[in-house]
């Protein structure tokens, strides 16, 4: 067993750009749940949009690159809007479903063989990079040192990456120190006292919901410029995951998301590549290599559970100010 | 697919795109094995050497159909290639925004079966047009070589038969569901896993074990019933007992679901199973209507259960407990009712519900696979949402509700587009009456 | 806090708020509130019925009515919480219904709640400074510059400060309001409504839950809030914090309003007394409960018996007859 290579895998994808998008989608999650207290179980749909919007607008509409990034988070602003006015003045569990139902048709509609021309459908979407990587002015070759040598292409998806990360939890930053968060937590402990103080509530909820939704985009955005879109990445699980990434580092905290999610990747990295080892050298008897595969899964659910009975707060988060209440 | 099956080729190509997407989900989990690049598995010619690509499946009434020889030809290729056991296959070419040839031989297919559409004289021959996707799927869904002109009024009615069988077996698993809900607050995602539970337990005694299926299904609620218990008591009870929110609940219900789902594609692997006489071909009936003898006895078996469970409620002092804890937890303890009894009751009832409902899809789908309970949860979340969240016998209004949306939105809409339906029914109804069909508004204040 | 004690000081009524005879929806010198024809179903159940209702400006009113009376249903109405079949009521002249609750408190007419809406994880000094109107940080775009907001926001964190000190609070300003006692919270809620600068202030049950200690200094806020100029209406079950503090009472049984008039006539009207005031009249639950002494006791009622009565065995029954939340 090569312990060297397992580790070196898994730190490298410390700055991996799926650990990037999962970082920016937790991110938005962390403005929709932990500051607003919107149940968004749809944060996987938001991703979608970004990723399609993206792909699409170069393929089918042969734009530049960096309009189909705008056209990505456009789409998702959209969809918060659309998603937001008639739901926002329902109950909270009653967003949770709508939320996750609506990401689901989103899904479905991107798989279903009616728009194969433009979605792709079952076999989704390629061959859009290669005017992204022309805008690459990083000269072709390998950079970095120890487990982070990528080539030029790598380094150019995961640069965009870090500044889109750097610029949305500065945003987010500024925003939930300022009095426009204290009203958004405000809402998340009890909005009918908000109201009552004379606030739109409603418009806070639209603007959160738009807001982290189009950070979650932009994670779509990202792991789209590093490989190919297709509509089974953006499944329920994705939210699941991005959730357990958020909870992680802490959901009502800016670093958190960031944290939770390099830990995230880097413990699922780390197991998948030690367990599969572990098995074909023999420590583990009773199990084949790829039943060894999905233990991580079955490790993820179980650390999901303990992670919101025990330390809700997340890593980052305050002991007191734990995001559940009601 | 479904519990009613006939030989309508007016419809048919419909519900094997749905097969399809099934096909596509599979393949889309598998790409989902966190992210990694999309693993194929079709069997593939020349897709390293060139960067487009020309796709499909072959299936015959939603069994896919491997070795079957195609030939790809067009922009100086002319590429032979043949299923793999996915019905799967897949060819590289070297030019986008092209049209190529594909070619089914049909001296390929299973004696007797011709790929077979109205209009079409060479239906074996698809042209395809490689779009600037770099993507173009061609498909060959077929049915048996014989065919009947069926009217409209028989194919609607056909829909709505399949719609209520679909909605009982789904009215199964969502009043546990929504007397979970109504009686603790969960939001219990981990639902989907006790219906694939149910069937996997099914599958292991009729299929491991060797027992026969009216043995082993009644086995398989009953554990499901423990199931049910044994969460309850490990997970549920304790959480109750450090008052933990119901939002944290249902975070931690998600976890369960995903620890649960992946722990059973540890021991059964990613494939679907056949329970015994799953494939047993269907006996005409009425009109278009045809059934299997099982499709029958399903649906007896699912309003059987549902009036059992109906008159429980109605009637046993615990069920009337159950209604009074639904309306007024607080209440209901302070009249000296023994809530945690009820609920770990309600947990048991639910389970075994959950059960019985997941060896009903295992029929209805056919098939049972690791995670077929997260197909329907969402299907489930929006019958409780439909009926009025924890009234029971609105989750079943809403369950058949949704059973008909499914089946018979497809007459208008692509059948893969089939489970999004009663989605878009879901989020419209809730603008309009937010308390769902049979729930009452609240107060505020 | 007020020490327990301290009897309550006598500050004087309003009177001459009422044109004619004090009967339901009887029209006053200076209205701020007017309400016409408002009614609410819930079901087959009619909640509010109100033809006519017009509140006295500057002035404290109480609204009583047993349990089911409409009164909470009314107060949700009238402040864009809930939405009528039918009616219209102004404010100070303007019309609001239909106006979103939001819209009203700005207007200038807020109010508090039955259960008690503290926001828990945010911190006292938080909640107040979330009172304040008018605030350029809450926008979204300037909310990213802090240039923009952070002069106005220290000028609210001192408003807020002066505010918190005038209600005691002022050492917990950095503790979770999730840390407050009822009491606590009840004033927190009261002082954050405040920061807005209301002109009418609508408080649902401020006594409800409130340790009988902190209830002194609870109604010493309120008639503060008359001298300040602003106008009270607030429901309340305890007769005699009604009797003591209300200028004018308005009386609802099934979401009618049956009766109007200044607290010492409204509560000899024989209707009035059938229909609310139940067993426990003849006592004065501040001597009951050892907070006034009895020569301080209500003369309407009987001292002795007061005296004499067990304060814990009338709650009890209270809540029984009240049944559970």
């Amino acid at each position: 067993m090569d312990w060297l290579q397992i580790l070196q895998n898994s730190a490298s994808t410390i700055i991996a750009p799926a650990t990037i998008a999962y970082a920016l989608a937790a991110l938005g999650l962390a403005v929709h749940f932990g500051y607003a207290g919107l149940l968004n179980m749809g944060i996987a749909g938001f991703m979608a949009l970004g990723a399609y919007g993206y792909a699409i607008t170069i393929l089918t509409f042969g734009l530049p690159w960096y309009v189909g990034v705008l056209v990505g988070i456009v789409a998702a602003l959209i969809f918060a809007l659309i998603l937001g006015i008639p739901t926002l003045r329902l109950r909270g569990d009653y967003l949770a479903i709508v939320t996750i139902a609506a990401a689901e048709v989103l899904r479905l509609l991107f798989l279903t063989s009616a728009f194969d021309e433009v979605t792709g459908s079952a076999d989704g979407l390629s061959g859009y990079h290669t005017e992204f990587r022309a805008a690459n002015p990083i000269p072709a070759g390998s950079y970095g040192f120890g487990p982070w040598v990528y080539n030029e292409i790598g380094w150019w998806v995961r640069i965009l990456g870090f500044i889109a990360l750097v610029l949305a939890a500065l945003v987010v930053y500024r925003l939930v120190n300022s009095p426009w968060g204290r009203v958004l937590k405000g809402i998340r402990e009890d909005e009918d006292a908000v109201r009552s103080l004379g606030k739109n509530v409603f418009g806070y909820k639209l603007q959160a919901l738009m807001l982290g939704g189009g950070i979650a985009a932009l994670g779509g955005i990202i792991y789209a410029m590093d490989r190919n879109v297709n509509s089974g990445v953006y499944v329920t699980s994705l939210t699941f995951f991005v959730y357990t990434a958020l909870l992680l580092g802490g959901a009502a905290t800016v670093f958190g998301p960031l944290l939770g999610s390099v830990i995230f990747w880097v413990l699922q990295a780390f197991l998948s590549n030690l367990l599969p080892a572990l098995v074909s050298s023999g420590v583990l008897p009773f199990m084949t290599t790829i039943q060894a595969s999905t233990v991580r899964f079955i490790l993820t659910g179980i650390a999901l559970m303990l992670l919101v009975i025990f330390r809700p707060q997340g890593i980052l988060g305050n002991k007191k100010e734990l995001t559940f209440v009601k | 697919m479904s519990l009613v099956r006939s030989a309508t080729p007016a419809h048919h190509p419909r519900r094997r795109r749905l097969a399809g997407a099934f096909v596509a989900v599979l393949a889309g989990l598998i790409g989902l094995q966190l992210l990694v690049p999309f693993a194929a598995h079709a069997d593939e010619v020349d897709t390293d050497k060139y960067p487009y690509r020309v796709s499909g499946n072959v299936q015959l009434d939603n069994v896919p159909l491997a070795d079957v020889e195609l030939n790809v030809k067009g922009n100086g290729i002319d590429t032979d290639v043949e299923t793999d056991e996915n019905g799967q296959w897949a060819v590289g070419v070297p030019e986008k925004n092209a049209d190529y040839t594909v070619t089914l031989n049909e001296d390929t297919l299973p004696e007797g079966i011709a790929v077979v559409e109205e209009g079409n004289e060479t239906p074996n021959i698809k042209e395809v047009t490689v779009g600037p996707g770099g993507r173009v799927t061609a498909n060959y869904f077929i049915g048996e070589g014989t065919r009947n002109v069926t009217s409209f009024f028989d194919v609607v009615i056909e829909r709505i038969v399949n719609g209520l069988s679909f909605g009982l077996m789904l009215a199964l698993a969502a009043i546990g569901l929504s007397l979970v809900f109504g009686t603790t607050g969960i939001s219990n995602f981990a639902h989907a896993e006790m219906v694939t539970f149910g069937a996997i337990t099914a599958y292991f005694f009729a299929n491991l074990v060797g027992w026969p299926i009216w043995v082993a299904i009644p086995v398989a609620v009953a554990l499901s019933a423990a199931l049910g218990f044994g969460l309850d008591v490990t997970v549920w009870r304790p959480l109750r007992r450090r008052r933990v929110g119901v939002v944290q609940l249902m975070i931690v219900s998600i976890g369960l679901s995903l620890a649960l789902r992946y722990l059973f594609q540890f021991f059964i692997g990613g494939n679907t199973q056949q329970l015994p006489g799953a494939t047993e071909l269907p006996i005409d009936l009425f009109g278009s209507v045809s059934m299997t003898v099982i499709d029958m006895v399903s649906i007896v078996i699912s309003i059987v259960a549902l009036l059992g469970f109906a008159a429980w409620l109605l009637f046993t002092r615990i069920g009337k407990a159950t209604r009074a804890i639904s309306d007024n937890p607080s209440l209901a303890a302070a009249s000296g009712i023994d809530v945690d009894g009820v609920v770990r009751i309600v947990w048991i009832i639910a389970g075994g519900l959950a059960g019985l409902s997941g060896v009903l899809a295992a029929y209805y789908r056919p098939g049972l696979k690791w995670d077929m309970g997260s197909e329907f949860l969402l299907l489930l979340f929006a019958a409780v949402t439909l009926g009025g969240l924890g009234t029971a016998f609105g989750a079943a209004v809403g369950a058949i509700v949704i059973g008909l949306v499914v089946e018979v939105s497809t007459l208008w809409i692509p059948a893969d587009l089939r489970f999004a339906a009663p989605l878009v029914v879901l989020i419209i109804i809730l603008l309009f009456r937010p308390q769902g069909i049979l729930g009452r508004r609240e107060r505020i204040g | 806090m007020s020490s327990d004690s301290s009897p309550l000081v006598a500050r004087a009524k309003s009177t001459g708020l009422h044109i004619g005879d004090a009967v339901p929806g009887v029209a006053k010198t200076d209205p701020i509130l007017i309400a016409d024809g408002v009614r609410r179903t819930f079901g087959g159940l009619t909640a509010v019925d109100v033809d006519h209702l017009e509140i006295p400006k500057g002035a404290i009113t109480a609204l009583i009515g047993p349990n089911g009376a409409g009164k909470t249903t009314l107060f949700n109405l009238l402040t864009g919480f809930d939405k009528p079949d039918q009616g219209t009521w102004t404010f100070s002249g303007t019309s609001i219904s239909g106006v979103p609750a939001f819209k009203v408190a700005r207007l200038g007419q807020v109010r508090t709640f039955q259960l008690t809406k503290a926001l828990g994880l945010l911190t006292v000094l938080d909640n107040m400074k979330l009172g304040a109107k008018g605030q350029r940080g809450e926008g979204f775009f300037s909310a990213l510059f802090p240039a923009l907001w952070r002069k106005q926001d220290t000028e609210i964190e001192e408003r807020a400060l002066v505010l918190l000190e005038k209600f005691k609070l002022d050492t917990k300003k950095d503790d979770y309001a999730a840390s407050l006692s009822g009491g606590q919270r009840k004033l927190l809620e009261m002082a954050r409504a405040l920061m807005s600068q209301p002109s009418l202030v609508m408080l649902d049950e401020p006594m409800a839950g409130v340790n009988p200690a902190l209830t002194q200094s609870l109604l010493e806020h309120i008639l503060d809030l008359k001298d300040l100029g602003m106008t009270v209406l607030f429901v309340e079950h305890d007769m005699h914090v009604v009797r003591h503090i209300a200028d004018w009472v308005v009386v609802m049984a099934e979401g009618k309003i049956v009766a109007e008039g200044d607290p010492t006539t409204v509560m000899k009207n024989p209707a009035v007394v059938d229909a609310y005031l139940g067993a426990h009249q003849e006592l004065d639950l501040g001597v009951v409960t050892g907070r006034y002494h009895p020569d301080e006791a209500d003369p309407t009622t009987d001292a002795k018996a007061s005296v004499s009565a067990d304060a814990e065995a009338i709650a009890a029954a209270g809540a029984e007859e009240e049944g559970a939340p």
